[in-house]
């Protein structure tokens, strides 16, 4: 009823193919964005921003990054965090050396460092496939994490071995560090956020994101329809970690404020693997539906037992969270395998058709 | 030219220069050879038999160890603990086969690696609850582990082997004999390594996946529990010892994801490898700490040019 598609007829290849094939998909976005721009800063409280909306932001750009690399391109990575790190640690060290520069600017820039990173790390996947390589990007994750810790020019030379935000401003508008506001940084994650997934989905649907979507389904078929394996790996790994990249730096400055090397250690990678494949590899929606799950989950939990009136001890509550989000991969992965995204466009399907099962 | 001789000779000459250091180097990382062979063994039993690539291994040590302490711990004896641990490591398998493996049959590979870091993330909340965070004591006296230490004066130097490293030695050496005996001998060993070459033959021929499955997973519980003894009463029993499996998996790449073989010399390589690298190199010229990347390192480089490990299968591609 609410998907009706009676009346939308397509004329044209062209509007076979377009990225909203039936109205009511753009509807559902158009309300999507209107939330996340209008109605939630204007209700969100302090705590919501801090705890879902900024993280979940992040968090999911980071898989949406990961995305790309694994789930388009085929190339299992279990390095995200320690490319997150690079993001975080090149605008650090642009920001100290030119403290002129603008934010946002230097957030889009140390990308590009991360992206260069990327491409070294990602050379070996050219010879090594499958869990050999996923082994191989640990060599990343472990190595840059030792990096960030030994290297002190990094962090400034600063006793802690931690990085600490300073306030920097746009225009007088403090964007980053202890006085800016939650919102200011909120609008600011969702503007990079928006235009970084509109170009994703642009990427992934065009020619590019085919040749990836070949060399994912098999490398050896691709290269004999023409498709230069190297280039196509070597760019999956560019963007993708220029996008893990952009996240690592937001997600220090925008929302940490500070970080310490281990914050980028394996458990980071994990987290964000688990959000791109309980989303769904393969699909742009499955990265924010995947960080929701996983970011929302630990915060509702937490405040289940204070709802119910019963007190648990903090550390326990913290291990009972683990063990449950360990079942809920294992319960998700069971019902859908591939993912929430696969899940929402069954719904979507049988919404169509409703109220006709066939 | 300091560095290149930083590099290039002084290293050497240390090493000619204090020959007993360096056997001493040598053994410690023998022996931590040793347990990385023990967990990668793991990964491979599991790998050949079912194509999962096991997260959960390094988890499964940690937690057998935990249960072996924890029931001495209420007052159970040793050796009855040691039994009761192995029943443990016997319900995990066939609750993880029960639970999650059945209804995830034939599903991508990657699906199953991740199932298992769902079942580590379980394990590690479940373990922390029931056992609680704190490092704990091995009961190393109280299984009849030797404890003392040999001492040894190779060319007029000093060399001290811990009694604790030398059983580990000749258990681990013992449980890789037996196990290879129980896969090229005996009937289940080769219906194990039936399933791995081809789950559909196996099974047209009247294998039993499930049954397989469970018997995988418990001797990977098993060697779990060894590798926990040994390496608890080294370091203690906490979940600290997770790191471990992260030194497991570069073993893995070196030596191949299907091979015994691979799994045993790999795990001794990098060990010993490791420790000169960190004695000699890595602790005066970077820093120290370079055990945490340099088995990575090391096996990415040997990849490079033999893209299945040293002993693995070579993987022929058909279009």
């Amino acid at each position: 009823m609410l998907y009706r598609t009676a009346g939308q007829f397509k004329t044209s290849y062209r509007a076979d193919q377009a990225l909203f094939p039936i109205k009511q998909d753009a509807f559902l976005l158009g309300i999507v964005l209107l939330c996340a721009w209008v109605i939630f800063p204007l209700t969100a409280s302090e705590f919501a921003f801090q705890t879902l909306l900024t993280p979940i932001l992040i968090y999911a750009l980071a898989a949406l990054g990961l995305n790309i690399l694994t789930g388009y391109a085929g190339q299992l990575s279990l390095g995200t965090g320690a490319f997150m790190g690079v993001g975080a640690y090149a605008c650090y060290k642009m920001i100290t050396l030119m403290p002129w520069m603008n934010p946002v600017v230097a957030i889009l820039l140390s990308g590009l460092f991360s992206a260069g990173v990327g491409v070294m790390f990602g050379i070996p996947s050219l010879r090594i496939k499958g869990f050999y390589l996923a082994i191989a990007t640990l060599a990343a994750q472990f190595f840059l994490v030792w990096l960030f810790e030994k290297w002190a020019w990094l962090y400034n030379y600063n006793a802690s071995g931690a990085i600490q935000v300073p306030n920097l401003d746009i225009f007088g508008l403090y964007v980053a560090g202890p006085q800016a506001s939650s919102i200011t940084q909120y609008y600011l994650v969702l503007a990079i956020v928006c235009v970084l997934t509109y170009l994703a989905i642009n990427l992934t649907r065009g020619n590019l994101g085919r040749t990836w979507k070949a060399t994912r389904d098999m490398d050896i078929a691709a290269e004999l329809i023409g498709i230069n394996l190297m280039k196509s790996k070597l760019t999956a790994f560019a963007i993708s970690s220029y996008i893990v990249g952009v996240a690592g730096a937001l997600f220090v400055f925008m929302w940490r404020g500070a970080a310490e090397p281990n914050l980028f250690d394996i458990p980071l990678s994990f987290r964000v693997l688990f959000i791109a494949i309980i989303g769904g590899l393969g699909s742009i929606l499955g990265n924010y539906l995947g960080a929701i799950l996983i970011v929302g989950l630990p915060v509702v939990l937490n405040t289940v037992p204070s709802a119910l009136g019963i007190h648990v001890e903090s550390a326990l509550l913290e291990h009972l969270n683990i063990m449950i989000v360990g079942s809920l991969i294992i319960f998700f992965l069971i019902i859908e395998p591939h993912g929430l995204n696969a899940l929402w466009r069954l719904i979507r399907e049988k919404l169509i058709i409703w109220p006709f099962p066939h | 030219m300091e560095l290149l001789n930083k590099i290039f000779v002084a290293p050497f000459a240390d090493m000619v220069s204090a020959p007993d250091f360096l056997m001493q180097v040598l053994w410690e990382g023998l022996v931590s050879g040793v347990l990385y062979a023990l967990i990668a063994l793991g990964f491979v039993l599991i790998y050949r038999s079912s194509r999962i690539f096991n997260f959960a291994q390094g988890i499964m040590v940690v937690f057998a160890a935990l249960t072996l302490v924890g029931l001495h711990e209420m007052g159970v004896p040793a050796w009855i603990s040691v039994a009761l641990t192995l029943g443990v490591m016997f319900g995990l398998a066939v609750t993880v086969e029960r639970v999650v493996l059945r209804p995830l049959v034939g599903q991508p590979d990657i699906i199953l690696f991740m199932a298992t870091i769902g079942i580590t993330l379980f394990l590690i909340g479940f373990g922390e609850i029931i056992f609680g965070g704190e490092n704990k004591q091995m009961i190393t006296a109280d299984l009849g582990i030797p404890t003392g230490d040999v001492v040894l004066e190779p060319f007029g130097g000093l060399l001290i082997l811990q009694h604790i490293d030398i059983t580990a030695v000749v258990v681990a050496g013992l449980l890789v004999l037996g196990l290879l005996l129980f896969l090229n001998r005996t009937r289940m060993g080769r219906a194990i390594r039936a399933l791995g070459d081809d789950h559909q033959a196996a099974l047209s021929v009247g294998i039993s996946l499930q049954t397989v499955w469970v018997l995988v997973w418990f001797i990977a519980g098993i060697i779990a529990l060894v590798t926990g003894i040994a390496w608890g009463s080294r370091a203690g029993v906490s979940f600290a010892l997770e790191v471990i499996a992260y030194k497991a998996l570069p073993v893995l790449m070196l030596g191949g994801l299907e091979s015994i073989t691979g799994a045993i010399i790999g795990g001794l390589m990098i060990g010993m490898l490791e420790k000169l690298f960190e004695i000699y190199w890595g602790g005066p010229l970077l820093g120290g700490n370079t055990e945490s990347w340099f088995a990575y390192v090391l096996a990415l480089i040997v990849l490079l040019f033999r893209p299945q490990g040293l002993f693995g299968e070579k993987i022929i591609e058909r279009v």
